[in-house]
C-alpha cells in the first residue's frame, strides 16, 4: 500500500508545489495553521455575518462569538472579546449545525460485499445491552464526509432482530467514542412488528409463504405479545433487584445484562425509538406506548400523518426517514413522501426529518429536507426540521439546534441557503472547535486533479 | 372466477384512471410557453421568452411571441423552462433487467420486455424526465441491447422506443459480472467470469468472435466462399459494434477496468460510447478525453461497496475540466425524479458552471446516446420536449409543473391534483365492491402481484439480489 502510494506520488511531483499552495490556501482559509483533524479550539467571532438564529428572527448582519466551546453572544452589536480570532462573514450566514436524527453512521463503512466493516444488526431477536456506543467507528471515512456538508451531530443506531439495542447521540467529531458522544446510551431501538409484508420483519419474505390478511394480523400480534413479555421479564427482573437492595436478606438475583439494559426503557426514563412506516402499525405503536407507559418515539413513520391524533394524545415525536424513498403503490400520489412532512407540520405532530441512512449519503439531509419546502413545509419549518426539531426530539433543545447564547456552539457558516445543493459550506465548528474542511472526498480529489497523461 | 374476473376489470380501469390525462391530450399538440425564464442549455439563460411549439418540433423563440390561431398557451410567469431531463442509465419500464445465465448475452434486448403500464414512468415525468436509455442489467461481461425511449406515458409502446436513436449494449466490469455479491447457488459451480482478469478475457473472446464472423460473412459476400456462414444472434450486434453501428454502454467502477477496456476497443477499432457510472473515471481523465468516450456518472453516489469507496463528488468537474462529455445519470426509479439537484451539486464540487451542470442531465446524455440533434437543448428545430419548473431547477424548493414531450403533456401538477380526486372517488367505489371486501365478511384473499414492486428494484442499492437472478445493478 505505502509503495503504491510512493509511485503514485512520484508520479504527482511536477505538481507538487502547485498542490501544496492549494492545500495551503484552503487551510488559510479555514483557519490560518495546520490542525490535527479533531479541529481547534478557541475563541472565535464571526462579523459581519447574516445569522438564522432558527430559534428566533433571523439577524441581517451581526456577530456570533464562541468560546469555550459554547455560543457567548449573539446579536447585531455583540461585543468582541480581546484575542477572539475574527471571521469575516460578509456574503455569508451562519446556521446552527444540522442534526440527522436517524443513521447508521459509523457502524457500517461499506454495506454490500465488505462484511467486516458491518456492525449495524446484531443477530438474534433480543439484545437490549447492545450498543450503538461500542460500535462506532470514530475514524469512519463518513464522518468527515458528513460534517463538511454542515451535520453536526447525528443519532446512530443498531437496527437487527425485534429488540435490536440502544442508539447514540454523537457529534461527528473525536478520536474516540467517549469524545463523540453526546448521549451515549440514548434510546431503545425496537423493530416495531409489522402488519403486512414488504421488507424487514413483515410478510411471507419474497420466498416465505404468502399470507392472507388474518394470519398477518396473528403473527404481528404474537410478536406483540412476545414484546410485552419481555418487558413484564424486565419489569419483574427490576423489582427483585430493587427488592434485594432494600432487603439483604433475600436470596441474590443473578445479573441478566439484557434485562438490566431495558430497566430506563420499560420506566419511561429514557426513549424507545419504534421503527414503523405504515399507519397501522403506528397506530399500534401508539397504543403499545400507552398500555405499557413508556416514553416513544418513531423512526420512519412514512405515513404517521394519518394518525396524528393517536401520536399526539400518546405524545409520540416522530423522526421522518428518506423523504427520497420510492412510493410503494401504485395508485399513491408521486409526492406522496414528498408532501408528507408538510402534513405532519399541519397535523400538529411533532416531527423532524432525518435521511434514515446507512452513513455515506447522510450529508444530503438539507437537501431532503429542502425538498419537504417544495412540497407543503414552509422553508422555515423545513430548516428547523432538522436543527431545532431534532434537537428537541433528542431531548438537547436547550443544548443544540439553534443559534443562541448558552447553546453549544455547534456552528456552520455557508455562502447560501444550507438547504441548497449550490451552497458551499465555509466554516464548521463542533463543541466550539473549528474543524478542517477536509475528508476522503477532499483528499482523493486533491491528489488527481491536476493529473496529466504520461 | 367471476369475482376474479371483475376484480382485474376494476385494477384495469384504476390503472385506466391513472392514465387518463395523457390519454386526453391530443397528439403533439401545438403550444406556446409564454413569458418564462427559459434555460435553453446551449445559449445560456433567456428572461421573459416565449417557445413555439408546433407539430412537436421548437419553432420559434423570443419575445411577444403572436399566438397562431388554435395554439394552446400556457402562462409560465415567473417560472422556469428547461429542456427535458434525459436519463442515461435507467432500468426502468423493464419486467426483467438482468439474463444472467450467460457471460455473453448480446442476443437479448430490453425491447422485449418494456412495460408501458410502469407507473415509474409516470413518477419520472413528474421529475421532468422525458427521456432514458433503458439498459440491461449488469450482471454479466456482455449484456443485452439497449433502448432510448422517451416517456409517452399512456401511448401504446411501439412510441416509446425514439425510431432514430442509434442503437446500443451493455458491457459490464467490476464486481457485479464477477458476481462478487451474489449468493452463489449450493452445488452449482460458480459463472465464468470470476475475476477481474476473466472479464476482460471475456470480452475479448466475444469480439475476436464477432470479428472471425464478420469476416466469414465479408468472404461469402465478396463470393470467395459459396456456403453462407450459420447465422449467430450473439454475435450480430457484436459485429455492428465491430463495425461502430452500435453504441457501447461499459459499467464498471474503477479506473483500471475503464482503461483495459478502452484498450481493448482500441484492437478493434471502436470507440467506448459511454462509461456508465465511472465513479474512478477522474483518476483517468485524460485517457477518456482522448479515447473520444463519454461519462455518465452518479454525481455523488459512494461507499455503497468496494468498488465505489473512491468515488468522489468531484469527478464531473475533473472529467469536465478535460473535456469529457459527462452526464448524471440514476440508474434508480427514485433518483430519477431529482436529477436536477445531482446536477445542481456538480457547481458546488468544483465549480462546473450552471449551463454546464444543466448540460449534464439534458444535451450531455442526448450527445452519449446520438439523440442530440433531436432533442436535449431549447433550439429551434429540436423536438418540443422541455420541461417548466415552478422555481429555479437547481432550487430544493422547486417543483416540476408541468412536462411536455413534442409539444404534447405528460405531466401537469394541476391535472394530477384533479386525477387524486377522481382516484379517490374511484378507489371508494371499487372498495364497497363485495369483491373487494376483507377476508371474514365476504372477500377473497389479497392478491399479491406477482411482478416486482417498485421498492425491490431500487433496493438493489445495497445488493439484494432481484429475482430474476440479477443481482444489483450499480
Amino acid at each position: 500500500m505505502s509503495s503504491k502510494l510512493k509511485v503514485q506520488s512520484s508520479k504527482l511531483v511536477g505538481s507538487l508545489a502547485a498542490f501544496a499552495a492549494f492545500a495551503l490556501s484552503i487551510f488559510a482559509q479555514n483557519d490560518g495553521s495546520q490542525q490535527n483533524k479533531t479541529g481547534r479550539a478557541g475563541t472565535f467571532a464571526i462579523v459581519n455575518a447574516r445569522i438564522v438564529t432558527v430559534s428566533g428572527a433571523t439577524i441581517e448582519n451581526g456577530t456570533v462569538v464562541i468560546s469555550g466551546g459554547k455560543i457567548t453572544a449573539v446579536g447585531p452589536n455583540s461585543s468582541i472579546p480581546s484575542g477572539a480570532e475574527r471571521i469575516d462573514g460578509r456574503g455569508l450566514t451562519v446556521f446552527p449545525g444540522m442534526i440527522d436524527a436517524g443513521t447508521n453512521l459509523g457502524l457500517a463503512e461499506i454495506p454490500l460485499g465488505v462484511d467486516g466493516s458491518v456492525d449495524v444488526a446484531e443477530t438474534g431477536n433480543m439484545n437490549a445491552n447492545a450498543k450503538a456506543f461500542k460500535g462506532i467507528n470514530p475514524h469512519s471515512s463518513h464522518v468527515n464526509v458528513t460534517r463538511v456538508n454542515g451535520i453536526t451531530t447525528v443519532l446512530s443506531y443498531p437496527n437487527g432482530g425485534l429488540i435490536a439495542g440502544q442508539g447514540a447521540v454523537i457529534n461527528l467529531n473525536g478520536s474516540t467514542q467517549a469524545e463523540m458522544a453526546i448521549i451515549p446510551e440514548f434510546g431503545l431501538v425496537i423493530n416495531y412488528p409489522r402488519l403486512a409484508g414488504f421488507g424487514r420483519g413483515g410478510g411471507g419474505g419474497r420466498f416465505g409463504p404468502q399470507l392472507d390478511f388474518n394470519q398477518l394480523v396473528q403473527r404481528r400480534d404474537a410478536q406483540i405479545e412476545e414484546l410485552k413479555k419481555i418487558f413484564h421479564d424486565a419489569d419483574m427482573y427490576a423489582k427483585s433487584k430493587e427488592a434485594y437492595a432494600k432487603d439483604k436478606t433475600l436470596p441474590y438475583p443473578a445479573t441478566d445484562i439484557r434485562l438490566e439494559a431495558m430497566t430506563p426503557y420499560i420506566r419511561g426514563e429514557k426513549p424507545i425509538l419504534f421503527r414503523a412506516e405504515r399507519a397501522n402499525d403506528i397506530k399500534s405503536v401508539a397504543k403499545f406506548v400507552t398500555d405499557m407507559k413508556v416514553k416513544g418515539i418513531i423512526i420512519g413513520g412514512q405515513e404517521a400523518w394519518k394518525v396524528a391524533d393517536d401520536l399526539k394524545k400518546a405524545d409520540i415525536p416522530v423522526v421522518f426517514t428518506n423523504i427520497y424513498q420510492s412510493v410503494v403503490r401504485d395508485d399513491d400520489p408521486y409526492d406522496y413522501f414528498y408532501s408528507a412532512p408538510g402534513k405532519m407540520q399541519e397535523a400538529g405532530i411533532k416531527f423532524c426529518i432525518s435521511t434514515g441512512d446507512p452513513g455515506q449519503e447522510v450529508r444530503d439531509l438539507p437537501y431532503q429536507a429542502g425538498i419537504a419546502g417544495a412540497f407543503g413545509l414552509s422553508k422555515e419549518d423545513a430548516l428547523k426540521s432538522v436543527t431545532l426539531y431534532p434537537a428537541q426530539i433528542l431531548g438537547l433543545g436547550d443544548k443544540l439546534g439553534s443559534i443562541d447564547v448558552g447553546k453549544v456552539a455547534n456552528i456552520v457558516v455557508a455562502d447560501g441557503d444550507m438547504l441548497d445543493p449550490r451552497t458551499n459550506v465555509k466554516y464548521v465548528f463542533i463543541n466550539g472547535k473549528m474543524l478542517p474542511l477536509t475528508s476522503r472526498h477532499t483528499e482523493l480529489f486533491d491528489s488527481f486533479k491536476d493529473r496529466k497523461a504520461p | 372466477m367471476k369475482k376474479a374476473t371483475a376484480y382485474y376489470l376494476m385494477l384495469l380501469l384504476l390503472v385506466a384512471g391513472l392514465r387518463l390525462p395523457a390519454a386526453a391530450q391530443s397528439k403533439g399538440q401545438d403550444v406556446l410557453i409564454r413569458n418564462a425564464t427559459v434555460m435553453t442549455a446551449v445559449k445560456g439563460t433567456m428572461e421573459g421568452t416565449d417557445i413555439l411549439i408546433q407539430n412537436g418540433k421548437i419553432t420559434k423563440i423570443g419575445k411577444g411571441i403572436a399566438a397562431p390561431a388554435g395554439v394552446k398557451t400556457i402562462d409560465a410567469t415567473g417560472k422556469y423552462v428547461t429542456p427535458g431531463i434525459i436519463d442515461c442509465h435507467s432500468h426502468t419500464m423493464l419486467d426483467a433487467i438482468n439474463e444472467g445465465s450467460l457471460s455473453v448475452t448480446s442476443m437479448t434486448g430490453t425491447r422485449d420486455v418494456l412495460n408501458n403500464t410502469d407507473i415509474t414512468i409516470y413518477r419520472a415525468l413528474a421529475g421532468g424526465v422525458t427521456a432514458a436509455n433503458i439498459l440491461h442489467g449488469s450482471a454479466n461481461s456482455i449484456g443485452g441491447k439497449n433502448t432510448t425511449v422517451k416517456f409517452k406515458w399512456g401511448h401504446p409502446i411501439e412510441d416509446y422506443p425514439i425510431a432514430d436513436a442509434p442503437p446500443g449494449v451493455k458491457f459490464a466490469l467490476g464486481e457485479n459480472p464477477k458476481r462478487s455479491n451474489s449468493q452463489p447457488q449450493p452445488g452449482v459451480q460458480p459463472r465464468y467470469p470470476q475475476t477481474r482478469m476473466g472479464v476482460i478475457e471475456t470480452d475479448r473472446d466475444a469480439l475476436i468472435r464477432a470479428r472471425d464472423y464478420k469476416q466469414q460473412w465479408d468472404d461469402y459476400r465478396a463470393g470467395k466462399t459459396k456456403v453462407p456462414p450459420r447465422k449467430d444472434l450473439e454475435l450480430d450486434p457484436l459485429v455492428e459494434v465491430i463495425e461502430g453501428k452500435r453504441l457501447v454502454h461499459a459499467h464498471g467502477y474503477r479506473s483500471d477496468e475503464h482503461l483495459n477496456l478502452m484498450l481493448l476497443a482500441d484492437e478493434f477499432n471502436f470507440k467506448v460510447a459511454t462509461l456508465q457510472h465511472g465513479l474512478e473515471a477522474y483518476k483517468i481523465a485524460p485517457e477518456i478525453a482522448k479515447h473520444g468516450t463519454g461519462v455518465s456518472i452518479f454525481t455523488d453516489s459512494w461507499s455503497y461497496k468496494l468498488e465505489a469507496y473512491d468515488a468522489i463528488p468531484y469527478d464531473a468537474y475533473i472529467l469536465w475540466k478535460n473535456g469529457v462529455v459527462v452526464s448524471i445519470n440514476s440508474d434508480s426509479d427514485e433518483r430519477m425524479r431529482r436529477l436536477n439537484l445531482d446536477a445542481a451539486k456538480v457547481e458546488k464540487y468544483g465549480g462546473v458552471p450552471e449551463q454546464d451542470a444543466l448540460q449534464m442531465i439534458t444535451l450531455n446524455p442526448a450527445k452519449q446516446l446520438g439523440i442530440d440533434k433531436r432533442t436535449g437543448s431549447i433550439e429551434v428545430g429540436k423536438d418540443g420536449d422541455v420541461v417548466i419548473w415552478s422555481g429555479h431547477p437547481f432550487s430544493p424548493y422547486s417543483r416540476v409543473e408541468t412536462t411536455i414531450i413534442e409539444g404534447e403533456t405528460f405531466f401537469d401538477r394541476q391535472l394530477d391534483a384533479q386525477h387524486r380526486i377522481d382516484m379517490a372517488k374511484e378507489r371508494e367505489a371499487l372498495e364497497k365492491l363485495d369483491v373487494n371486501r376483507a377476508p371474514g365478511s365476504g372477500g377473497g384473499p389479497p392478491r399479491i402481484p406477482a411482478e416486482k414492486r417498485q421498492s425491490e428494484r431500487d433496493r438493489s442499492e445495497f445488493g439484494e439480489d432481484d429475482e430474476d437472478g440479477g443481482g444489483n445493478n450499480r
